[in-house]
């Protein structure tokens, strides 16, 4: 088995919420990320899925140390990199690069899309020597499927699709060791998307590279996936092999998951069972006790109110479905997955 | 380069009555330092009140370039409209001054945008941009449309909506602001909304509630609903009617069954063969080969034609029309009885 090249332990970041505008009084805190622990290992692609506002980002954001941690730690070769600055935090970052969530407020509008994509190699000039760069921004271009000839137009000038693949070309241009990618093919049209897929697993075979890989849609994270996590408000529900979430998911927040994706065979759907869950999402701020997911669980007894489920092995599960899931009635459904 | 002159076939018009709105011709390019990058080349659509109209198509087709004319939004230097209609309601937007469309817009016609963070304004928090459309249309008090506020970010499903109305964007996350957003689209009930990838950022349980909320409310005010997406699954499930484009133009047209059950032009075919599959795990990704056309020099005859396995000569010099393959839908492509079949 392949080593760990990032371990997270027990990570948390709270956002304070504050109220008054002169004299800003805490009044409680966005739990984002609250106590999630996983390994990413060497040269595999750990798939992160959960509902919108669950802290995905946030997580992605705590790992490349954008945003401090409020406590816990994230080992990069079994160094703490989560208190790092300055130099030795620049020394790590080239190692590890962010693809973003957002197109378009990621990209510096006045800057041309050659000097974004160089950008990377003004801070790090060892990899490539001034007189090669505009010749390693071009094959960059090249690599992610855009016209090289684009090389001194702006961000606005691009549709969405153009901008995220300008991101990932950023993301690239250091050969990182872990790409850490914020739903980087969400603004792509399928085909486009599965060049970039293409494109992303080629380079992993190539370089050995570890992808975090945040997505909402099931079926991309299945495909490009070793590993798959499901997080819901902060924390992680369940983490285990792509077949053994997709097919063998024990935690009912999975389950849901897994049967409200959208299938684009019009004839396939009819005869599918939605789980549709109730109730709204929890804030952040105010999260239940116990269980977080037991307001809208089907299966919430008692216990989950009282009991934090931990993410571990659920003793009574065998087989594919003995996996880490934080449920106290973790069993198996049969879901339609993502077909 | 030979053109045909091009029958505007467009089948899905008129079938009950006037449509809501109806896009004619429309041609779009950007004068750029490098060239004119004709973006919009000669698109034909429309929507009935009531109706979903899906816009598909490859990244940098000119999707939001068409709804951004058709909202009147352009980046106009270096983005201008220069031939078309666009009829809403009767009239021709494009013939109306800037103060007329200004009110149509937000009133009459919104747009959720793609990129939710850059359409929020960074330094106002999200309640007052809210409660900002009810004070200027409707002229509310303060108070009232703080009220209102809350109850859209209630109706869009943001948790805390009572809490959280006084913080700033930055504060939500993605799929969070493009329910704001979505809310803030909704606010005036409009005639016509223009979503513009609403649910990418979406996860699938909130991408179902969205959807299905403005389904709702689509039939509850009988709003004409443009949506443009990557999803094929979000398009099964909403559309009534799809419209696929490719290098400024429609190249496909059908009601959404027929179109997922047999293709009728190369290009749609390889979309959707490009949807990832379960069972091709492990296997690479059917994509279609070649890059996008360059809009700088649009390649003639068919603009597909140097990635398209169906090609011959003839794609090569002529253009192809708009044929009717049924009465109810349409297909720009020469060889799109062999597609149909094949
Ligand atoms: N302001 C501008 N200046 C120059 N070119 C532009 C400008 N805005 C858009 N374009 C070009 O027009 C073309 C169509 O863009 P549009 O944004 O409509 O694509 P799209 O179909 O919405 O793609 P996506 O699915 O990626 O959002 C693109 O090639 C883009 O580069
Ligand atoms: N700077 C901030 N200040 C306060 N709260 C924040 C901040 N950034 C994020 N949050 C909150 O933290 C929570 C998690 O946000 P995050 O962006 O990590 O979610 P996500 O899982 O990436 O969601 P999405 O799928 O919508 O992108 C949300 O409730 C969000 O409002
Ligand atoms: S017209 Fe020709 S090139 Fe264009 S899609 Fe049809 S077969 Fe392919
Ligand atoms: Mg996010
Ligand atoms: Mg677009």
């Amino acid at each position: 088995m392949a080593e760990p090249i990032l371990e997270v332990r027990d990570l948390v970041k709270h956002f304070p919420l504050t109220q008054g505008v002169l004299l800003k009084k805490q009044i409680g805190a966005v739990k984002a990320v609250d106590g999630v622990s996983f390994d990413l290992l060497r040269g595999e692609t750990l798939g992160i899925v959960g509902e919108s506002g669950c802290g995905k980002s946030t997580l992605a954001k705590v790992l490349m140390n954008l945003e401090r941690a409020t406590s816990g730690q994230v080992l990069y070769k079994g160094e703490d990199i989560s208190r790092l600055s300055g130099r030795a935090l620049k020394a790590v970052r080239r190692n590890i690069q962010m693809v973003f969530q957002d197109p378009y407020t990621s990209l510096n509008p006045r800057m041309t899309v050659g000097d974004i994509i160089g950008e990377p190699f003004e801070i790090h000039p060892e990899v490539a020597p001034k007189g090669d760069r505009r010749r390693a921004v071009q094959d960059l271009l090249d690599v992610v499927g855009l016209n090289p000839e684009y090389i001194n137009r702006y961000p606005h000038q691009f549709s969405g699709g153009q901008r995220q693949r300008i991101g990932i070309a950023r993301g690239l241009a250091l050969r990182p060791e872990v790409i850490i990618a914020d739903e980087p093919v969400s603004a792509l049209d399928v085909s486009v998307q599965a060049q970039v897929v293409n494109l992303l697993e080629k380079l992993q075979d190539e370089f050995e590279l570890s992808y975090m890989f945040i997505a909402h849609d099931l079926s991309i994270v299945r495909h490009i996936s070793d590993r798959v996590g499901v997080m819901y408000l902060g924390k992680m529900v369940e983490i285990g092999t792509d077949t053994q979430i997709y097919d063998h998911p024990t935690h009912p927040y999975t389950q849901a998951l897994l049967s409200a994706v959208p299938v684009p065979d019009p004839e396939a759907r009819e005869g599918r069972e939605r789980i549709i869950l109730q109730g709204d999402v929890p804030s952040p701020a105010n999260p239940p006790s116990g269980c977080r997911f037991r307001t809208r669980c089907w299966k919430a007894q008692e216990k989950c109110a009282q009991e934090v489920p931990l993410l571990a092995v659920p003793q009574v599960l065998s087989g594919p479905a003995a996996h880490d899931s934080a449920c106290h009635f973790a069993e198996e459904k049969d879901v339609v997955g993502a077909a | 380069m030979t053109t045909t002159t091009e029958k505007s076939v467009n089948p899905q018009a008129g079938k009950a009555g006037t449509p809501l709105l109806e896009v004619r011709d429309l041609h779009v390019e950007f004068r750029t330092r490098d060239g004119v990058a004709k973006a919009v080349n000669g698109v034909n659509y429309s929507v009935s009140a009531g109706e979903t109209l899906a816009v598909l198509g490859e990244s940098g087709s000119g999707k939001s370039v068409t709804a951004q004319a058709i909202m009147g939004i352009l980046d106009s230097p270096p983005g201008f409209v220069t031939q078309g209609q666009i009829n809403f309601q009767g009239r021709d937007l494009l013939k109306l001054s800037e103060k007329e469309r200004r009110r149509i817009r937000g009133a009459k016609m919104a747009m959720i945008f793609q990129d939710a963070l850059s359409s929020l304004n960074p330094v106002l928090t999200v309640g007052y941009q809210l409660g900002e459309m009810f004070r200027v249309h409707q002229g509310m008090s303060r108070k009232d449309a703080k009220a209102k506020a809350i109850e859209l970010m209630d109706r869009v499903r943001i948790p805390a909506a009572r809490e959280r109305v006084n913080d700033y964007p930055h504060q939500f996350s993605g799929g969070m602001r493009q329910r704001i957003m979505i809310a803030m689209a909704l606010a005036l009930e409009p005639d016509l909304i223009i979503a513009d990838e609403p649910t990418t950022a979406l996860d699938v349980t909130v991408q179902a509630q969205v959807m299905d909320l403005l389904a709702e409310l689509q039939r509850e005010y009988h709003m004409g609903l443009i949506l443009i997406t990557h999803d094929l699954g979000v398009v099964a499930d909403v559309a009534d009617k799809i419209a696929v484009m490719y290098a400024g133009r429609i190249v496909e047209t059908a009601p959404v069954h027929e179109l997922y059950k047999q293709p009728a032009h190369p290009y749609t075919r390889g979309l959707l063969d490009s949807i990832p599959r379960l069972d091709q795990k492990g296997q690479e990704l059917y994509a279609i080969k070649g890059l996008p056309p360059n809009l700088l020099r649009i390649p003639s005859g068919c603009a597909f034609n140097p990635r398209c396995p169906m090609a011959q000569d003839v794609c090569r010099t002529d253009i192809p029309v708009l044929h009717p393959v049924t009465d109810s839908r349409g297909s720009a492509c020469h060889f799109w009885k062999e597609t149909l079949d094949g």
